[in-house]
């Protein structure tokens, strides 16, 4: 029986460490970050099937790829928290000779990441390509990739999603995080998208909204249903319902906070709506 | 001076495909990835042989880039398949986030590099390709001269872990190096000795440099030269070696001067051996329709050539 208290605490502490990150440095991205604390922390805690330490070639577990690299700070904090690394290390975020570089890297050696991201439209073909390498060695686990809505806007997505179906690359989830917004405002503004439903399905997956994307229980519902519906021929793809900025009041939805970090002020209101849970770095 | 037979001409290409050939049979963890060009690589016989291990990815570099990236989480081998313009300018971005900063062990195999691709013209031919992989932290560049140094570089890289890009042609050339040679990651290979002038030749050039050889010889001028198959990480000690002894030099290459061969020995000479140096290579210009040998000739990258770089620079010593 999942804990569903016990996830609501972590992602508590992974807020908390969204923002005291960035808030250090004065810089990173702690709106998208926030707005996929729910979603990264369920995969990590609940879904995915890990083995302990990390290895790269991640034979005999499922993997997941984020290839919005720019929403490293929940990605560090989860990864932290699933004992990749110490969490101590969440201090160097950013921070010249840290292994916690602004956009994640496997350069550095750190424990957890498989590719570099954040030059946009890169990680669904990764992804693609690590989940045909598991074909290949016959392991049977489930590749997970997260992207932004914004993020479909680069062309090479569309080249992935054209070749996963028609590979049969089912042995793959693919969730994008719709929060509706990218640097220059609404994604409906910038460059109206149409119906990514209808695209997707147009190139041949099988797609499911999680309407509550912040929600821990319509996520662990979410996921498991594309868990069933994966590995029958077809890749899935999870449209990710989500406010940005999440948690923090005065963060939520707006781009505002896409690239920017808080000041003291604000760090405590937001530290203060998110109390410490699990212990602080 | 030693003599080089011509073996029977080959395509560059063609030794690409044996050597895939050789490695589906070896080495269980190499895959094939090509963007609808299975003719052109020829890797038709790697695929009848290990249909499993190859992946057809269809009109689309980049997402082939990304996915070779992706096979190496796993323990796989991948070889990209498709023209060096299409491996290299198209899918830089690629390259350089998903497999040189990542680290993946990706071989990005390139044919049709360089002029002689021959009537396709300009949006086909690059003449840039080197000095956008050199520049890549990480990555080695390789540029092979004839058909068995392509066949032998092909199974050599696959033992390599890092990132590679081989670069190889379209057209039919003089296949002159050993059969079955031990290819060296790095290692220069000396074909001539002589006293006068160095002559560091890569790729198609190699082969002209050797006729430029026969030609100074009868003008009582001996040459050096040097088959420079590895561009990074350059063989900067044989070079050296020789220009210590010759006091001069002349690279060829069948590329831009800007960021390539030429630019790597000029920079090693000037930190060690400043050295007068000609460069026979595209003078930073576009391609154009014609036959391989019309635009050798036009562009000056030929045995002629190679003859009048070493004459020039012989009287600037």
């Amino acid at each position: 029986m999942t804990d569903i208290k016990k996830l609501e605490a972590f992602v508590t502490q992974v807020r908390r460490d969204i923002v005291r990150q960035v808030h250090k440095v004065n810089s990173g991205h702690p709106g998208g970050s926030l707005g996929c604390a729910e979603f990264i922390s369920v995969l990590y805690q609940e879904i995915m099937n890990r083995k302990e330490g990390f290895d790269m070639d991640g034979i005999d577990e499922d993997l997941f790829f984020l290839s919005n690299g720019h929403i490293s700070p929940v990605f560090y904090s989860v990864l932290a928290r699933s004992g990749y690394f110490p969490v101590e290390e969440l201090n160097t975020f950013r921070l010249l000779n840290s292994r916690l570089q602004g956009h994640p890297t496997t350069h550095e050696g750190l424990p957890g990441i498989r590719m570099a991201s954040g030059s946009l439209g890169q990680g669904l073909s990764v992804a693609i390509g690590a989940a045909q390498a598991k074909k290949l060695n016959n392991d049977n686990n489930t590749v997970y990739a997260l992207m932004g809505d914004g993020e479909l806007q680069e062309g090479q997505n569309w080249e992935a999603i054209m070749y996963a179906s028609a590979k049969k690359v089912d042995n793959f989830i693919a969730t994008v995080d719709l929060n509706g917004q990218q640097i220059d405002g609404s994604t409906d503004h910038v460059l109206n998208m149409g119906s990514l439903r209808a695209k997707f399905e147009a190139f041949g997956w099988i797609v499911l909204d999680i309407e509550k994307g912040n929600n821990i229980e319509a996520i662990l519902t979410g996921i498991k249903e594309a868990k069933e519906l994966a590995h029958n021929g077809k890749p899935v793809c999870i449209l990710l319902h989500t406010i940005m900025g999440h948690g923090v009041d005065f963060m939520m939805g707006t781009h505002a906070w896409h690239g920017k970090a808080p000041n003291d002020e604000q760090l405590a209101s937001a530290l203060a709506q998110n109390p410490e849970t699990l212990g602080d770095y | 001076m030693k003599t080089y037979e011509n073996t029977g001409s080959k395509d560059t290409r063609s030794g690409f495909g044996a050597g895939m050939t050789e490695l589906g049979r070896t080495n269980p963890n190499v895959v094939s990835l090509c963007a609808d060009l299975i003719g052109s690589l020829k890797i038709q016989t790697f695929i009848d042989e290990n249909p499993e291990r190859f992946f057809q990815i269809g009109i689309a570099e980049a997402n082939m880039m990304g996915i070779a990236a992706g096979l190496t989480i796993g323990g796989k081998i991948p070889f990209t398949g498709t023209f060096a313009n299409f491996s290299t300018g198209r899918v830089y971005d690629q390259i350089r986030q998903s497999i040189a900063y990542s680290d993946k062990n990706v071989k990005i195999c390139a044919s049709h590099a360089g002029l002689t691709l021959g009537e396709d013209g300009a949006t086909h031919q690059i003449l840039e390709d080197i000095g956008l992989m050199k520049m890549l932290p990480g990555m080695t560049v390789i540029n092979t001269c004839d058909f068995n140094q392509t066949k032998a570089a092909t199974i050599a890289i696959a033992d390599h872990v890092g990132p590679v890009y081989l670069r190889f042609g379209r057209p039919v050339v003089p296949n002159f190096t050993p059969a079955n040679q031990t290819f060296e990651i790095g290692k220069a290979v000396q074909l001539q000795e002589g006293n006068d002038v160095t002559i560091v030749a890569t790729g198609h050039l190699v082969w002209e440099a050797l006729e430029a050889t026969k030609v100074l010889h009868a003008q009582g001028i001996t040459a050096d030269v040097i088959d420079i198959h590895t561009i990074k990480p350059l063989d900067a000690e044989a070079i050296l070696a020789s220009v210590k002894k010759t006091g001069c030099v002349v690279t060829a290459e069948e590329h831009n001067y800007l960021g390539g061969l030429g630019e790597s020995v000029a920079r090693e000479l000037s930190q060690s051996l400043p050295t007068p140096q000609e460069f026979v290579a595209t003078q930073d210009t576009f391609g154009e329709s014609g036959t391989p040998a019309q635009l050798m000739e036009k562009y000056g990258l030929n045995a002629d050539a190679i003859v009048k770089a070493a004459q020039k620079v012989m009287t600037r010593k």
